[in-house]
C-alpha cells in the first residue's frame, strides 16, 4: 500500500505541485488547501484507474475518500482488498 | 478620440524640447492618426495625436480660450456638449471651434474643477492654465479613456499610454513586482498602479492639480452605493430607465463618422443594437466575433439578431492559431500581463471595423456590472444563503443552477461543493464574494520564483484593496458590495483597459458604451437588489426594458461570458513558446521558476482539458514574459517614420 500512495504522491507532486514537495503532506487537506479542484480530482481519479486494477464508481468519488493522501491510501486498501476477495 | 502627452517643470523654467513630445505622441499614434499639435513655453509642453469624429475640419489640438491663457488637450468625447455649449454661449463665451474640446475649457474658466459636474462622457484631459501656472488632469467617471503619469527629472510626465513614457530619455524601467502579484491575484492591477515601477494611472473619477511645484490628486465621484433601503415602483423605474437609455444611445450617436455596433449575441449588446436600428439608424452596421473553437462561438445568437432586426452584420472568424499569433501584438496595446486571451479576437475586430471606415462603436460593456448580470452576483447570493447554516447539504447544491456545465458531471458534485465553501463561514468578510476568485487566482502564484517572492516579502494586495474601500462599504448589501469590487477592479481595469479602450484603440476605433452613462449608474446604484437579482434571474429590471425589443430566446438565455480559448490557442505555436518559456529567459528575467513552468507545459500537453488555474498560470506566464522583453528587456522603438507636429503653438521665451 506504501508503494501505491508514493505512487500517487508523484503524480501530484508533479501535476498539482509542479515539483515543490514540501507543500505535501501525508494529511494535507487537497480541498481547504486548495491543491486540487475539480478538474484535478477528474485527472487525478485517471490517473489512478489507468494505473492501478481499481474503478471508482460515482458514489465513491466523494470528498472523504480523496481528501487527502491519507485517506485515498485508505480507500484503496478497501477497494483492492475487496477485488481480490 | 485621441493620444494625449505632457511634461510640466515642477522646479523652476528648463527649455521644453519638442522632439521629446515628438516621440511621445509618435507612439500613441494608433490612438490619433488624422493630425498632431503642440503646445510649447518655458513651464510645459502639451501635445496631442488626433483621430477626428467631431468637427472634423476645425478641431485641431491643443485648443485656447478667447485669451489663450487656457490649453487644452483631451482624449474623449463629451456627449452632451450641445447643450454645454449653449449655456456657455448664453453666459457670454465665443467658439472658435465647433468641439466638445473648446466645450471643457470654457466650462472650466467659469467653473474651475467642478466642471467635471457637468461633463457626461468618457475623457482624460489635460488644462494649463498660464495666468494661474497650474495643471488640472482629469480622468472621466469609471476610467474609460486611459492616463498615465510618472515623475522624472523635476518633471510631471503624462500621456494616455505608457510607452509615450518610455520614451522618455534615461527613465528606468523595471516591472513593479506587488503590480504582477494583483494581476496574479485580480486579474489586473489595482488602482492608480501599472505593471512598471514610477509610472501610475491616474484613476477613474479623480483629478489631478500641479501647482508650485505640489501635486494634489483627489476624486471628484465614485459609485454611488449606499446602506439606504429603497423601494422603486417597478413599472415607474423600467420607463425611466427605457428613457436614459435611449438618451445615452442617442448622445452617443453624435458624430461627423458615420456609428456602428458590436453584436456578441447577448442580451446587452444586442438591446442596444436594436434600440439604434428601430429608432436612429435603420442602415446600421454590426460587428461580431465567431470562434473555431466551438465552446466559445455565439454565431446562432448574433445571426438570431440579424434575422430579427434585418441590417448589415459582419463577422470575424477567429482560429485557434489566431490568439498566440496576435498575442505579441496585442501586449504592446495592453501594456500589462494578462490572465486572459480574450482581448485578442476584439483587437482583430476593431481591425475589421477600422477596415470597413468605421471609426465608432457602440458597445454594451457595463450592463453586466451596472444591471446584475455576472455569476459571481448570484454566486455571492447563494453563498449568503449557505452561509446561514453551513451544514446544510440543499443550500450549496442552488449552485448548479449558475454552473450547471460544471456540475453536470455527477462525480464531481461533492468536490465542487468543497470548493465553493471556501470562506463560507465569513460572510463579514467585505470580499466574500470574490474571495473564492481572488483565492483560486493567487494559486498561480505558485509559479513565482523564489526572488520574487523573496523581494514581494508577504505582499497582499487584499491588504491595499482593504484599506481603499469606502467608509460605509461593510453596510451596504451584498450586491452593493460585489458590484462595487467588479465595476472597480475589473471592469475599469481590465474591461475597460486591455480588452476596451486598448484593443480598440489600437486600430483607431473608439468604443462608446451606452450603460456607463453615468446617470445609469447612478440609478441603478440605488436600486433594491431583488430588482437586478429576482431570484436567481439576473439582470432582471433590464430584460422588462428590453422585453419589446428582442427575441424571446436572446431575453431568456443562460448568461454566457465573452471568452477566449487559452491552452488551445497558445500551445498550437511552439515558436512562440520556445522563446519565451525557455529555461534560460526564464531565469534571465528572473519572475517565474523555470522547472515548474517545465511541468506546467508537460502537463498541459499530457491532460486534454485545462483546469481554469492551469490555463490562467500559462497565459499569466507567457504574457509576463512578452511584457518584460518588450518594455525594460529590448524597449528600442521605431521611430523613422515620425512627423513634424501640423500645428505648434510656440510660446518659449
Amino acid at each position: 500500500m506504501d508503494n501505491h500512495k508514493e505512487h500517487i504522491k508523484s503524480f501530484i507532486i508533479e501535476n498539482f505541485l509542479f515539483g515543490d514537495e514540501k507543500k505535501l503532506k501525508d494529511d494535507t487537506d487537497f480541498f481547504s488547501s486548495g491543491l486540487i479542484d475539480s478538474t484535478g480530482i477528474l485527472e487525478l481519479v485517471g490517473f489512478i484507474e489507468s494505473s492501478l486494477p481499481v474503478k471508482v464508481n460515482d458514489d465513491e468519488l466523494v470528498v472523504k475518500n480523496f481528501s487527502s493522501l491519507n485517506n485515498i491510501t485508505a480507500y484503496l486498501k478497501l477497494k483492492l482488498n475487496s477485488n481480490s476477495n | 478620440m485621441c493620444g494625449i502627452a505632457g511634461i510640466l517643470n515642477l522646479t523652476g523654467q528648463s527649455r521644453q524640447d519638442v522632439s521629446v513630445l515628438q516621440r511621445m505622441v509618435y507612439l500613441q499614434r494608433h490612438r490619433g492618426p488624422d493630425e498632431a499639435g503642440i503646445y510649447i513655453d518655458d513651464t510645459i509642453a502639451l501635445a496631442q495625436s488626433r483621430l477626428s469624429i467631431i468637427d472634423l475640419s476645425s478641431g485641431i489640438q491643443p485648443i485656447h480660450n478667447e485669451d489663450k491663457s487656457l490649453w487644452i488637450i483631451f482624449n474623449g468625447e463629451i456627449f452632451n456638449y450641445p447643450d454645454l455649449r449653449n449655456y456657455l454661449i448664453s453666459k457670454g463665451h465665443s467658439f472658435y471651434t465647433h468641439t466638445d474640446t473648446e466645450v471643457i475649457i470654457h466650462l472650466y474658466e467659469d467653473e474651475g474643477v467642478n466642471c467635471l459636474q457637468k461633463l457626461n462622457g468618457q475623457f482624460a484631459f489635460a488644462i494649463w492654465d498660464n495666468n494661474k501656472k497650474s495643471l488640472f488632469i482629469a480622468r472621466d467617471r469609471v476610467g474609460i479613456r486611459p492616463l498615465f503619469y510618472a515623475l522624472h527629472n523635476d518633471q510631471l510626465v503624462f500621456s494616455s499610454e505608457i510607452k509615450a513614457i518610455l520614451s522618455l530619455p534615461n527613465f528606468p524601467r523595471e516591472i513593479n513586482l506587488q503590480s504582477l502579484d494583483q494581476v496574479f491575484t485580480f486579474w489586473t492591477t489595482l488602482k492608480g498602479k501599472s505593471i512598471l515601477n514610477g509610472i501610475y494611472e491616474l484613476p477613474p473619477g479623480h483629478l489631478l492639480v500641479a501647482k508650485g511645484g505640489r501635486i494634489e490628486i483627489n476624486k471628484f465621484w465614485q459609485l454611488p452605493f449606499s446602506s439606504e433601503k429603497t423601494e422603486h415602483n417597478r413599472e415607474k423605474l423600467i420607463a425611466d430607465l427605457k428613457e436614459l437609455l435611449h438618451d445615452a444611445i442617442k448622445i452617443r450617436l453624435r458624430a461627423d463618422v458615420p456609428v456602428g455596433s458590436y453584436l456578441s449575441g447577448g442580451l446587452d449588446s444586442s438591446g442596444i443594437t436594436s434600440i439604434v436600428k428601430k429608432n436612429f439608424n435603420n442602415k446600421l452596421k454590426s460587428f461580431g466575433i465567431r470562434f473555431e473553437e466551438q465552446d466559445f462561438d455565439e454565431g446562432e445568437y448574433q445571426q438570431e439578431m440579424v434575422n430579427y432586426l434585418g441590417f448589415d452584420h459582419s463577422e470575424l472568424f477567429i482560429k485557434n492559431t489566431d490568439i498566440a499569433k496576435h498575442l505579441k501584438s496585442m501586449l504592446w496595446f495592453t501594456e500589462k500581463p494578462l490572465l486572459r486571451t480574450a482581448p485578442i479576437p476584439l483587437y482583430l475586430l476593431s481591425r475589421l471595423v477600422h477596415e470597413s471606415d468605421y471609426k465608432v462603436v457602440l458597445t454594451g460593456e457595463g450592463g453586466d456590472e451596472i444591471f446584475g448580470g455576472y455569476n459571481i452576483f448570484k454566486e455571492a447570493k447563494i453563498r449568503n444563503f449557505w452561509a446561514k447554516y453551513p451544514d446544510s447539504k440543499l443550500r450549496p447544491l442552488l449552485l448548479a443552477k449558475l454552473y450547471p456545465y460544471i456540475f453536470k458531471d455527477n462525480r464531481l458534485k461533492d468536490s465542487l461543493v468543497e470548493f465553493f465553501k471556501y470562506g463560507i463561514d465569513e460572510p463579514s468578510n467585505p470580499f466574500f464574494s470574490h474571495i473564492i476568485r481572488w483565492n483560486n487566482t493567487s494559486k498561480i502564484k505558485a509559479f513565482f520564483s523564489s526572488e520574487l517572492e523573496e523581494n514581494l516579502n508577504s505582499y497582499n494586495g487584499l491588504d491595499e484593496l482593504r484599506t481603499d474601500l469606502p467608509a460605509d462599504f461593510n453596510s451596504w448589501n451584498y450586491l452593493s458590495k460585489a458590484q462595487y469590487l467588479e465595476t472597480t477592479i475589473f471592469l475599469s481595469n481590465y474591461l475597460l483597459s486591455s480588452q476596451g479602450d486598448r484593443a480598440a484603440m489600437a486600430n483607431s476605433v473608439e468604443m462608446r458604451m451606452p450603460f456607463l452613462d453615468y446617470r445609469i449608474i447612478e440609478l441603478m446604484c440605488n436600486v433594491e437588489p431583488e430588482l437586478k437579482i429576482n431570484g436567481l434571474n439576473e439582470k432582471f429590471i433590464l430584460k422588462k426594458v428590453f422585453k419589446d425589443l428582442l427575441p424571446q430566446r436572446i431575453l431568456n438565455r443562460d448568461k454566457n461570458p465573452y471568452r477566449a480559448p487559452i491552452k488551445q490557442g497558445i500551445l498550437v505555436n511552439k515558436e512562440l513558446t520556445g522563446q519565451y518559456l525557455n529555461r534560460d529567459s526564464l531565469k534571465e528575467y528572473g519572475l517565474f521558476d523555470p522547472e515548474k513552468v517545465r511541468l506546467l507545459i508537460n502537463k498541459l500537453n499530457k491532460f486534454e482539458k485545462a483546469s481554469e488555474v492551469d490555463n490562467m498560470a500559462l497565459i499569466g506566464i507567457l504574457s509576463s514574459q512578452i511584457i518584460y522583453n518588450m518594455f525594460i528587456k529590448d524597449f528600442n522603438p521605431d521611430y523613422s517614420g515620425m512627423k513634424q507636429f501640423d500645428i505648434v503653438f510656440d510660446m518659449r521665451t
